[in-house]
């Protein structure tokens, strides 16, 4: 299954990374070499096994349902690239 | 004068009880050194003063979230985030008053195998500053090997604390899954991820891992170990089966002098008593790495969408948000985290996710029963850790998947969550070879135990050649 340019803008958008042409190039033919590699996994016929997700047997981790102190707004917001009052202020309108 | 190159950390602790050293030279001694020798090995992209206290200095990988302490993951897209709470191991280290030197390299978003990939430039190997230390934990590893910490905290996905601590002379524990918290780490791929320490002698491997192990409520995938760990001291191995995996021991691309070492290593594992056999994984060698190459970037993919430009972390200009995030994630991630996003994009997307995704992760049941099956047999499996030693800087970076094969022989044992320990096993060329040891789900005092006996038989001098005077 090879991936061709349109695929790779797909994904790339997909993945809302906004690509520059000489990364389109370079990654086309690394993807292209990485999926073949490892599409190598089809090989097996392994209908009859289940999937692994997670590799200890833990399940249903419950924990009481008590309130703990959590971050103070100010701490929330101590990386933010744009601050407005006590909210995280991004640029607006857009599709995504 | 405190000799930082040899000092382990069980020895410091004992020159600081019985107050023949202060707290405060201790930590002095190792900011001399890396004032020393870290200019030429970049070990640290960060550097800490003393915080005070009379406990033992330690090294993070730089993908170990520290309040107050800028944590990159060696990417430009963090390159100014200052953590506001300490990760769950932070807070571990430091209730038993440990106090952090600094920060170290990584690969970005701790992808690859040799520091190359990071943001600020790579590390250098300290046996040979022309070659690598490994990857993608090679600052902590480097850095315990120039005597710039007694010992470090890395972490592991496919081998990031073994492959690097094999490279530079040390000894790694990539830990079982779920026995360290991951909370307040970077994330990478959830379900591989692990924590785990990096030091000069296993003993002081075991007594750290002792500090970070255990059930955290923040992390629900951890557990309590079922037993306490131990802290080796028998030399003899009577009544332990070690199982020689041959596609581990015998692939292609294992270095001649690399076998070597391995194979005289194992040779004494039968001297101190062990029972040894030869053993297979027919399906977990071949089809690891294809496996590992779709599970991790489609969980990378997804772990890295929170890189937005929103909430911390690189913004770039732009006057619309859907152009915001784009050009924030261009700018901010380099080439590897890129690949990874976009081969895990895709193999999760509609029309592949069965193909690619769902198949991996029913490899995985393979590799998990392959290696279930040889534990009736035997107690621990024995191999390379590193099919080659340190390679030189540059030979590898052109070509992803040479890169990815770096990470061949402790990719199946990781996929399997199982505990795996690298210890030095000799020398190639000048350079350090590592041996893993893997155990069944919780055996860490196993792999201590048989390390700690052949660390003793093979007396290996993990200061590099060029640094002993």
């Amino acid at each position: 299954m090879a991936i061709d340019r349109d695929q790779l803008l797909h994904v790339a958008h997909l993945a809302r990374l906004e690509l520059r042409e000489d990364e389109i190039e370079r990654l086309e033919g690394q993807l292209n070499d990485i999926l073949e590699a490892v599409s190598k996994v089809s090989q097996l016929d392994l209908s009859d096994v289940p999937p692994t997700s997670h590799p200890l047997e833990v399940a249903n981790v419950w924990a009481d349902d008590e309130p703990r102190p959590c971050l103070p707004v100010e701490e929330a917001l101590a990386n933010a690239p744009e601050r407005d009052g006590d909210f995280f202020k991004v640029p607006p309108g857009g599709t995504a | 004068m405190i000799d930082t190159l040899r000092l382990t950390a069980e020895e410091a602790k004992g020159l600081l009880e019985r107050g023949e050293i202060s707290g405060a030279e201790l930590f002095a001694a190792y900011r001399a050194a890396i004032e020393e020798r870290d200019e030429e090995l970049h070990c640290y992209l960060h550097v800490c003063d003393d915080p005070g206290g009379d406990g033992l200095p330690i090294a993070l990988k730089d993908v170990i979230g520290t309040k107050g302490i800028p944590t990159t993951a060696g990417s430009r897209i963090l390159e100014r985030y200052v953590p506001v709470y300490d990760s769950t191991v932070v807070e571990r280290l430091k209730s038993h008053g440990l106090r952090v030197l600094g920060k170290t390299n990584t690969d970005e978003f701790a992808m690859g195998s040799s520091t190359e990939n990071s943001a600020f430039g790579p590390s250098h190997n300290p046996w040979d500053p022309s070659r690598v230390p490994g990857g993608s934990g090679g600052g902590s590893a480097a850095a315990v090997s120039a005597g710039l910490a007694p010992w470090a905290l890395g972490s592991d996905t496919g081998g990031s604390i073994k492959q690097p601590s094999a490279l530079c002379g040390n000894v790694g524990l990539r830990p079982t899954y779920g026995t360290v918290s991951r909370y307040g780490i970077v994330a990478f791929a959830s379900s591989l991820d692990q924590v785990g320490p990096v030091a000069r002698t296993v003993r002081d491997c075991a007594f750290l891992y002792a500090i970070i192990a255990g059930r955290d409520e923040c992390d629900t995938t951890t557990v309590e170990l079922p037993q306490p760990v131990e802290l080796p001291e028998v030399d003899d191995l009577r009544g332990l089966r070690v199982g020689v995996p041959k596609e581990l021991n015998e692939t292609e691309g294992i270095e001649p002098g690399v076998s070597e070492a391995v194979r005289a290593a194992i040779a004494r594992l039968e001297e101190l008593g062990a029972e040894v056999g030869e053993c297979s994984l027919p399906l977990s060698v071949e089809y690891g790495m294809a496996c590992y190459y779709l599970i991790t970037p489609a969980e990378a993919s997804s772990n890295l969408a929170r890189y937005d430009g929103v909430r911390y972390g690189h913004r770039a200009d732009a006057a619309e948000r859907l152009e915001m995030y784009e050009r924030t994630r261009d700018e901010g991630f380099g080439d590897e985290p890129k690949r990874r996003i976009m081969v895990g994009t895709y193999a999760l997307s509609a029309g592949y996710y069965d193909a690619y995704y769902g198949q991996a992760q029913k490899v995985r049941t393979v590799i998990k029963r392959e290696h279930d099956a040889l534990f009736e047999t035997f107690d621990a499996l024995v191999s390379p850790t590193s099919p080659t030693v340190a390679f030189p800087l540059g030979a590898r970076t052109a070509d992803p998947i040479a890169m990815y094969l770096s990470d061949l022989l402790t990719i199946p044992s990781c996929m399997a969550g199982l505990p795996g320990l690298s210890i030095p096993c000799g020398l190639s060329d000048g350079l350090p070879v590592g041996l893993q040891l893997i155990g069944p789900q919780f055996a860490e005092n196993t792999l201590f135990r048989i390390g700690h006996a052949l660390e003793q038989s093979i007396g290996f001098d993990p200061v590099p050649e060029r640094l002993r005077s």
